[in-house]
């Protein structure tokens, strides 16, 4: 399946009518340029229709499992890289890498196989760019320096996992009485366990307080961390359920993670595809 | 894998109630499980029986949904009472990074336990009856002031929290409980993985070969018998409640 068709079904006319929030994230920025700003408007959406991927496909957990294998390609690649770069310090950056670089390429093999099982073809890896046009140099080829390269480095792995927890989080519904259902909830739980870890490795919390991005995160990845600030879960507000600590904003919107809709993922991750 | 999660190994419960559990799990398995119970050994290792709830003096946890509400709840209020005794009573030495870990995690789960409560209540439009009671804790001789003991049962309990509600989520018909679910067992495994790196700081230990396997990925995944005979086995929890309708 065609990479650009699969994310075109998760435009709609949100996304069409050029949503504040999005184009936000990237025109805030002050390091990016203009080229990032033009990668970053959704693929194909002034040309292609936008039920492509609906016509072409199935049933809600194979759009599902495809956003997840989209989202594995991501990590599985940047964390290939970011290994091959030398930008990594040895002791726990590097052991921290290569232990979740195993996970992400075990998550892409699994999914594969598993879309292959059910007999659908799998989404095909994209091109990836992770200086999204120019923004970033993680892996010090442009010369940025190794500190500064590892900095990003940092940042988008946090803005990575932190993505997937609630990508993932987001499609549980869509695999709702599906066999899918239990291995995508123990992927989820694993990108969790590394985002707390490379939150952690970045002297942050490893749970996410408000809809706070954290100290040295670029702009740009607000939209991870946007609607974390969410208190009332279903239909109860937990910050009225006491009066001491444990009721704060602050604890209240740590214990809940928030889930991402499909399209809010899409968007995420197409800061960092090239568009053919 | 298993191991961790069934064995806290620096507690030493009262023998005899463990051996009980165990012989009592192993004889009900199928039907349910009885997680901890008095000395009282009725109905024990026989046939299932066909009632949903065969001793109504013992709280069953229900089925469908509301089972699995109160199956979170119950391991909700044992995170959140373990907790409450480590930050009412810090080790020595607690450094100042591991004082701010267990301090969130007390308020997070305490944040989830009265929500359980809450939400459970209304789900059952008020009847009391059907919400798991407000359980007792015993912790054995677990040494609250000594930092390995602490945070090797927060590493299990976390660990077990994060398989539990990952088998649980496929006994969940309602999308917005699974939604609700999943927004708490994100915050266990992120827990998880902070206990796990303060125990083997700088090692892998933080998603590790132990809990997560290298050929797929995926973290561990254990049905409510499976947990609470874990659990049962721990001795941590002295009300008895029964999960005869749960798998």
């Amino acid at each position: 399946m065609d990479i650009i068709k699969f994310l075109d079904g998760f435009t709609n006319e949100t996304l069409l009518e050029g949503k504040p929030s999005r184009r936000d994230m990237f025109g805030t920025l002050g390091s990016l340029g203009k080229k990032a700003m033009l990668s970053a408007i959704p693929f194909g959406l002034a040309t292609m229709p936008i039920k492509t991927f609906a016509q072409d496909s199935g049933s809600d957990p194979v759009s599902a499992l495809q956003l997840a294998l989209t989202l594995e390609y991501l990590e599985d690649e940047f964390y290939d890289l970011a290994l091959q770069s030398g930008v990594l310090p040895s002791g726990r950056p590097e052991t921290v890498y290569m232990q979740i670089s195993k996970h992400e390429q075990a998550h892409v093999d699994f999914l594969i196989a598993g879309l292959e099982g059910a007999g659908v073809t799998p989404v095909e890896k994209p091109t990836f760019d992770f200086t999204a046009g120019g923004a970033f140099d993680p892996f010090n080829d442009n010369g940025v320096g190794q500190e500064t390269a590892y900095a990003q480095l940092l940042a988008l792995a946090q803005a990575f996992e932190d993505t997937g927890v609630r990508a993932y989080k987001g499609q549980a519904g869509n695999l709702l009485g599906s066999d899918f259902l239990t291995p995508a909830l123990q992927i989820h739980a694993v990108e969790a366990m590394h985002a707390s870890e490379v939150r952690r490795l970045r002297d942050l919390k490893g749970w996410i307080t408000n809809n706070e991005r954290g100290a040295g995160m670029p702009e740009a990845t607000q939209a991870v961390y946007n609607g974390e600030e969410n208190v009332v879960q279903g239909g109860v507000d937990v910050t009225t359920l006491g009066n001491d600590a444990p009721f704060s904003m602050e604890a209240s919107t740590e214990a809940y993670d928030e889930a991402l809709s499909g399209d809010d993922a899409v968007a995420i991750a197409s800061l960092f595809i090239v568009s053919e | 894998m298993r191991k961790s999660i069934v064995k806290v190994e620096p507690v030493k419960k009262a023998t005899n109630r463990r051996q009980f559990l165990k012989l009592g799990g192993m004889g009900v398995v199928g039907a349910g499980l009885l997680v901890a119970c008095s000395n009282d050994d009725n109905g024990m290792g026989m046939m299932p029986d066909p009632d949903p709830n065969p001793n109504p003096d013992i709280f069953d946890l229900g089925q469908g949904d509301l089972g699995v509400l109160n199956y979170a709840y119950a391991l909700e209020q044992l995170e959140a009472d373990f907790y409450t005794k480590v930050v009412n009573s810090f080790y020595g030495n607690i450094s100042d990074e591991e004082m701010q870990v267990l301090t969130d995690l007390y308020y997070h789960e305490v944040n989830h336990r009265d929500f359980f409560k809450t939400a459970i209540t209304a789900a059952v439009d008020g009847n009391t009856d059907l919400v798991l009671p407000t359980l007792e804790f015993d912790y054995g001789d677990l040494d609250f002031n000594n930092r390995e003991q602490v945070l090797t049962t927060a590493s299990v309990l976390e660990d077990t929290g994060v398989a539990a509600y990952n088998g649980a989520g496929r006994l969940i018909s309602d999308p917005g409980y699974l939604l609700l679910a999943g927004k708490i067992v994100s915050v266990e495994a992120r827990h998880a993985s902070a206990i796990r790196t303060l125990l083997n700081p700088g090692s892998a230990d933080f998603a590790g070969d132990d809990y997560v396997t290298t050929d797929t990925g995926l973290a561990a995944a254990l049905n409510p018998s499976e947990v609470l005979a874990a659990v049962g086995d721990t001795g941590f929890i002295t009300t008895p409640f029964t999960a005869n309708n749960l798998p």
